[in-house]
């Protein structure tokens, strides 16, 4: 029985960006929390929630559409 | 990439010699763009062995899902100049640029996706000079291929232009920089994967586009206490103007600022200009002839126009909120001939309003991942430029010109290869640009010149079957002069516009409306006078290309929730209940 693999679904390829970035941010807000940036609404702390947003999408796509093996 | 309407003219008069820019980076946004360009390239590298034959090069294999289809078919069009020239056009005309994103768009896409993209499925084409050439012959497919070709690249050499300025006047990049590791990032990644890795990465910069973009309008409206906070301030900030009515002040086009009236926004913008965008520019339209089949092919205009009915979220609405933010610690915003007069003053311009306001709002992480945002777009716009600039040099010139009989092989080779050299051809013309910058409106215009002649030439060759192969050049020839004709003598003699556009004060994206209506109505009446003097083709070889000689596959057995004609309708619907919200 031979096996071949399929093309990567785009859905994977996008949510493992979507999962490095969010940890990036994630962590670069949790970085900043004790001294925000001088920006608007700073206190509001978008980084970390945006991250952790980012972080659950980008896995959601990683767990339902990472490559599988397809038996012929 | 950027289309019509969108004034790129103020990016051409941005310093020079900027040394440093709007935004300063942090090592965490520089890992982030850094990341981006090798996940580009990995992308194509992987696709490469999947892109063996011209099916697989050219129209990815026609194996894409309405959902990948959709999303790309929208990627394509939201370069990043679009998203900071419409912000930009916010700031000056206030919610009428909504218009561009709603009227002026969402019927166009669902015509597409419902009238005719049977047509462009079923007979097969490769491209839409392909379609015109199964429908009139070689003479108006090549007229069309080549000027569609010639201006592809120019544009994307005028884009890369502009995108390289706006990155250094707004992060201080050098030029040379910016042109090159962007642009030849992308010719990699297409001449490997063809259009299968041009419509992977552009789903991607979908998503980077919008998580990178999303936080300035939902920050915004914390900070304005929501839209009626918003509007509040800008009717304290701009007491005497409508900034924040779409259809109200349409009644006279000097109860505007943009001195159009509702008219032109329905027919010229509506039913004509965004119609010849939206269904004939092969940039957006290749991505939806990807389809694997007919019903997806029909569905992927119907997602992605949802999704465009969304963009004035984060385009629009940052905008919106420069005027309101104004008076509370932001910058005004001027028009480019007027920062350029002023130099020493150094201010702002109505198109930086979006990277402003990713100051305002983003700290580091966010800044980088709003940058990328900006970064995909503009790659998004290039990668759909070169990929249908490779698609239609080598199927509708290269192969009915010069060589006609070639291996498969041969013409993927000839794809990868135009790829390459229409890149470099492009960042020539990015380069001429920097030394004759007034040629870039011009290359804008002559872009714009063929949108209107063309949808007028494909919707009547599919919904007539009488015109004949005559009427389509020479309605198509009539019509692109009929454009160029306006647009001189409007240059030349600035007090005609009243002539062309029943109000003297029309601003040039009004007069590219009436531009858009004037030579639409050449093109329908020429086609039909010519018919009428010419021999018509005969019925059987029109079938599968023409309404009435089309066998369409019923929709009757799905259930309703399948049938893409529902969900147009649901759109629609959306589309009126958003214009009577704003109205």
């Amino acid at each position: 029985m031979s096996e071949e693999r399929r093309m990567i679904p785009v859905w994977f390829f996008a949510g493992l960006l979507i999962f490095i970035y969010g940890i990036l941010i994630f962590a670069s807000g949790l970085a900043e929390w004790s001294h925000p940036p001088n920006t608007v609404l700073a206190n509001l702390h978008a980084p970390v929630w945006w991250g952790a947003i980012m972080i659950v999408m980008g896995g959601l796509f990683i767990q339902l559409f990472r490559p599988k093996k397809v038996k012929k | 990439m950027i289309h019509f309407g969108v004034s790129l003219h103020g990016l051409v008069l941005a310093p020079a010699a900027a040394t440093s820019g709007i935004i300063g980076l942090s090592p965490v946004d520089v890992a982030i763009i850094a990341i981006y360009f090798v996940a580009v390239l990995g992308i194509g590298f992987y696709l490469k062995n999947y892109a063996k034959s011209g099916e697989d090069f050219f129209v990815a294999g026609r194996e894409m899902t309405a959902w990948v289809a959709g999303l790309a078919f929208i990627s394509a069009n939201l370069g990043s100049l679009e998203l900071m020239g419409w912000a930009g056009n916010a700031y000056q005309y206030g919610i009428l640029a909504a218009h561009w994103y709603w009227v002026g768009a969402i019927p166009a896409m669902l015509f597409l996706a419902i009238i005719m993209m049977p047509f462009y499925y079923i007979c097969k084409t490769h491209s839409v000079p392909g379609y015109l050439q199964l429908r009139y012959g070689h003479a108006t497919s090549g007229l069309s291929a080549i000027t569609f070709a010639v201006m592809t690249i120019l544009m994307s050499g005028v884009n890369m232009y502009a995108m390289a300025v706006v990155m250094q006047v707004i992060l201080g990049w050098n030029f040379t920089f910016s042109v090159w590791v962007s642009s030849i990032t992308v010719g990699i990644y297409v001449a490997l994967g063809g259009l299968y890795s041009a419509i992977f990465n552009e789903v991607v910069q979908f998503f980077l586009i919008w998580l990178g973009a999303l936080l300035i309008p939902v920050l915004g409206l914390v900070e304005n206490g929501g839209w009626s906070g918003m509007v509040a301030r800008i009717h304290q900030n701009f007491p005497t103007q409508n900034f924040t009515h779409m259809w109200g002040p349409m009644v006279h086009p000097s109860q505007n600022p943009m001195g159009v009236q509702w008219f032109a926004i329905v027919f010229g913008l509506g039913a004509v200009l965004s119609m010849g965008y939206w269904t004939t520019d092969f940039l957006v339209v290749q991505r939806v002839i990807a389809a694997k089949d007919i019903r997806s092919a029909k569905m992927a205009p119907v997602i992605g126009a949802f999704f465009k009915m969304a963009v004035p979220f984060i385009v629009i609405l940052p905008g919106l909120m420069g005027l309101a933010a104004f008076h509370h610690h932001f910058p005004r915003l001027y028009p480019d001939d007027y920062v350029a007069a002023h130099p020493a003053l150094h201010l702002h311009k109505y198109d930086q309003v979006l990277p402003l306001m990713m100051a305002r709002y983003l700290g580091p992480g966010l800044l980088g991942l709003g940058i990328t945002a900006l970064i995909a777009g503009f790659m998004s716009g290039m990668a759909g430029n070169i990929s249908a600039f490779a698609t239609v040099w080598t199927y509708d010139i290269y192969r009915p010109f010069i060589k006609k009989t070639a291996t498969d092989k041969h013409y993927v080779n000839m794809g990868r290869w135009c790829t390459i050299i229409g890149l470099f051809i492009s960042i020539g013309a990015a380069y001429v640009v920097t030394h004759f910058g007034s040629l870039m409106d011009y290359v804008q215009a002559l872009f714009s010149f063929f949108i209107a002649p063309l949808f007028g030439t494909v919707i009547i060759g599919m919904l007539w079957k009488r015109a004949t192969k005559a009427a389509g050049f020479w309605g198509l020839l009539v019509g692109i002069f009929t454009a160029v004709g306006i647009f001189l003598t409007i240059r030349l003699h600035p007090s005609s516009v009243g002539w062309f556009c029943f109000y003297a004060g029309a601003k040039p994206l009004a007069q590219q409306m009436w531009q858009a209506l004037w030579a639409f109505l050449a093109v329908v009446t020429v086609s039909v006078l010519v018919t009428a003097v010419t021999k018509p083709r005969p019925e059987a070889e029109l079938r599968d290309l023409v309404m009435g000689l089309t066998d369409i596959p019923s929709e009757g057995d799905l259930p309703l929730v399948k049938r893409p004609v529902f969900w147009a309708g649901v759109c629609f619907g959306v589309f009126l209940i958003l214009q009577w919200i704003f109205r």
